[in-house]
């Protein structure tokens, strides 16, 4: 079954078509990759699909329901949890409570406040950060930044986790850390898509990869099919 | 670890201390002059803004400036269904209709408006005092061909205990919805707007409510009083002041704490009823020195320095308990 499809989705900026006339499908389990150079409308695909934007024109399902023009909080109550490339953690706020607010709000129906207490202790038993729930948010190193988010984005008990460049900035062992993050979300049957630049996270980790290029997909596969696809390597390296 | 509750031990010397100054202001009419009964009912006055302005716009980060609109229309309220010839409705029911229109006004405005952010959505509300004081302008020159009106005389006991029970009313519900989960979606807009709306935060309706609540509150303080002023005009009741006053006091006090906008909202007030009978002519300059210094050296507003001196004092005691250990 396709958890989330996309027809000819498109959206402009001014004159600029930012993402334009992409069809894509996500398959339930699935983790996907979406790769592109800078300003390929990644996270512009992003903000559409988690509806921080509408397309226009252009049609968004998930789990064969159009949700295009929904409200992003509707859109996270449905079952699709987002992290940001730029970490957006409320940072005057204790760890926990970052991620309390996450099942407080985000699950649907909501839960007590008990319930929300629990899943938030067990989001943060997940990514590793039980130890520092006490700690304001803005005390934390980069990477545990964004495994907060991650936290705060599985209390929501998401069925589809978008994951905007969860290893950018991170150093080699914390990348390493990250890909182990993304199998085991992986495992609990949640499905991913994400975006990334460090290609040995990808290729790992991915069981398909989309392409863009200045808004148009330009290529979808296997790894092995993307790394040896003459198109892409032009677009990274010129022809 | 248990952060929506609070402990037994955390809750019993505030609420202790509540208990004792609530005690104080119920019982002040008998032991109190007139003089300190009407003074206090002013200084309620300005708590019962700067709390209600701090509900809203502290944990949401929104500044609002509208605080002088939703008074005014309160004042207003008052001068149409109580006026000297004789009152049309009960003074209760007003109080509670200027309340209730005030949060009507927040509800449409606060719809349109709160997509604005930042410095945007400050010079929209105050625009909307600056509006309303103009449409009334207008409405009492071409439509009932008057100037102002007169509001009928409310005994000044009568007057205390309504404005202290608008306060009581208003600390039970900032304690209580900083307390909720309610309260825990404003800090998580006012930290992070974006990230609130994509962990299912309602941000439109969670700001809308809270606007309109605190709208309420403004707007009944406005009718009881008007009351006191016996004269109104739009100029009165639309005083821009009234928008800037509740900012600058819960600055002064410090926003962090549920008491830091009381204590700023108390010592403020005090200090302008004190200056302005004191020293008529010089009391704004002398208010302005008091608040840039505010502003230049008490950052997290009086609580800040109250906590930081708490904290000097512990550590001083402290280590004068290790010295007289190592001594013996």
């Amino acid at each position: 079954m396709q958890i989330l499809e996309g027809e000819k989705v498109t959206k402009y900026f001014g004159g600029l078509a930012a993402v334009s006339n992409v069809d894509f499908y996500v398959g339930q389990g699935e983790v996907v990759g979406l790769i592109g150079p800078n300003g390929a409308g990644k996270t512009t695909l992003f903000n559409l699909i988690s509806a921080s934007l509408v397309p226009k024109p252009g049609v968004i399902k998930f789990k064969g329901k159009n949700i295009t023009g929904k409200k992003p909080h509707k859109i996270c109550r449905m079952g699709i949890a987002r992290t940001f490339q730029t970490v957006k953690i409320f940072t005057n706020m204790p760890v926990l409570q970052n991620v309390l607010a996450g099942s407080f709000f985000g699950t649907s129906p909501g839960m007590s406040s008990a319930d929300a207490a629990r899943e938030a202790s067990e989001s943060l038993e997940f990514v590793g950060l039980s130890d520092m729930a006490a700690l304001p948010a803005r005390d934390l190193t980069l990477a545990n930044q964004k495994r907060l988010e991650v936290a705060r984005a599985m209390a929501t008990r998401p069925e589809l986790l978008l994951l905007d460049e969860l290893m950018a900035g991170l150093n080699a062992t914390e990348i390493t850390e990250g890909m182990e993050l993304v199998k085991k979300i992986r495992d609990k049957g949640i499905t991913i898509v994400m975006i990334e630049h460090v290609m040995k996270a990808i290729m790992n980790v991915c069981d398909r990869i989309i392409v863009l290029h200045h808004g148009e997909k330009i290529a979808e596969g296997t790894p092995q099919e993307i790394a040896t696809s003459k198109k892409v390597i032009e677009v990274y390296l010129g022809e | 670890m248990n952060i929506t509750r609070f402990t037994s031990k955390g809750f019993l010397i505030p609420g202790l201390i509540s208990l004792v100054i609530l005690i104080a202001l119920v019982t002040l009419p008998f032991y109190g002059s007139l003089y300190n009964v009407i003074m206090v009912t002013s200084i309620l006055m300005y708590i019962i803004l700067t709390v209600s302005w701090v509900l809203f716009s502290g944990p949401t980060g929104y500044m609002s400036l509208a605080t002088a609109a939703f008074f005014g229309i309160g004042i207003y309220a008052s001068a149409i269904f109580l006026p000297n010839t004789g009152a049309i409705l009960p003074l209760l029911v007003v109080v509670v209709i200027g309340g209730l229109v005030s949060s009507l006004v927040a509800l449409g405005v606060g719809a349109l408006t709160l997509r604005l952010r930042g410095i945007y959505f400050a010079i929209f509300t105050f625009g909307l005092v600056v509006l309303i004081l103009e449409l009334g302008n207008w409405w009492e020159h071409t439509v009932t061909h008057t100037r102002g009106r007169f509001v009928m005389l409310v005994d000044n006991d009568v007057i205390f205990y309504i404005m202290l029970a608008i306060f009581v009313l208003l600390m039970l519900t900032t304690y209580l919805i900083r307390r909720s989960k309610f309260g825990l979606a404003m800090r998580s807009i006012g930290e992070n707007e974006e990230a609130a709306a994509h962990i299912g935060v309602n941000v439109t309706m969670v700001k809308v409510i809270t606007f309109a609540i605190s709208a309420f509150f403004m707007g009944a303080a406005g009718v009881i009083w008007a009351t006191k002023l016996t004269y109104v005009d739009p100029y009165v009741a639309f005083n821009p002041l009234f928008s800037f006053m509740p900012v600058l006091m819960a600055i002064f006090g410090g926003m962090g704490q549920i008491y830091g906008p009381v204590i700023g909202a108390v010592i403020f007030a005090y200090l302008q009823e004190k200056l302005q009978t004191e020293f008529p002519y010089y009391y704004m300059l002398i208010f302005g020195f008091v608040l840039v210094a505010a502003i230049l050296y008490l950052p997290d507003g009086l609580i800040g320095l109250i906590q930081k001196l708490w904290r000097l004092i512990r550590r001083w005691r402290k280590g004068g308990a290790a010295k007289q250990d190592a001594n013996t």
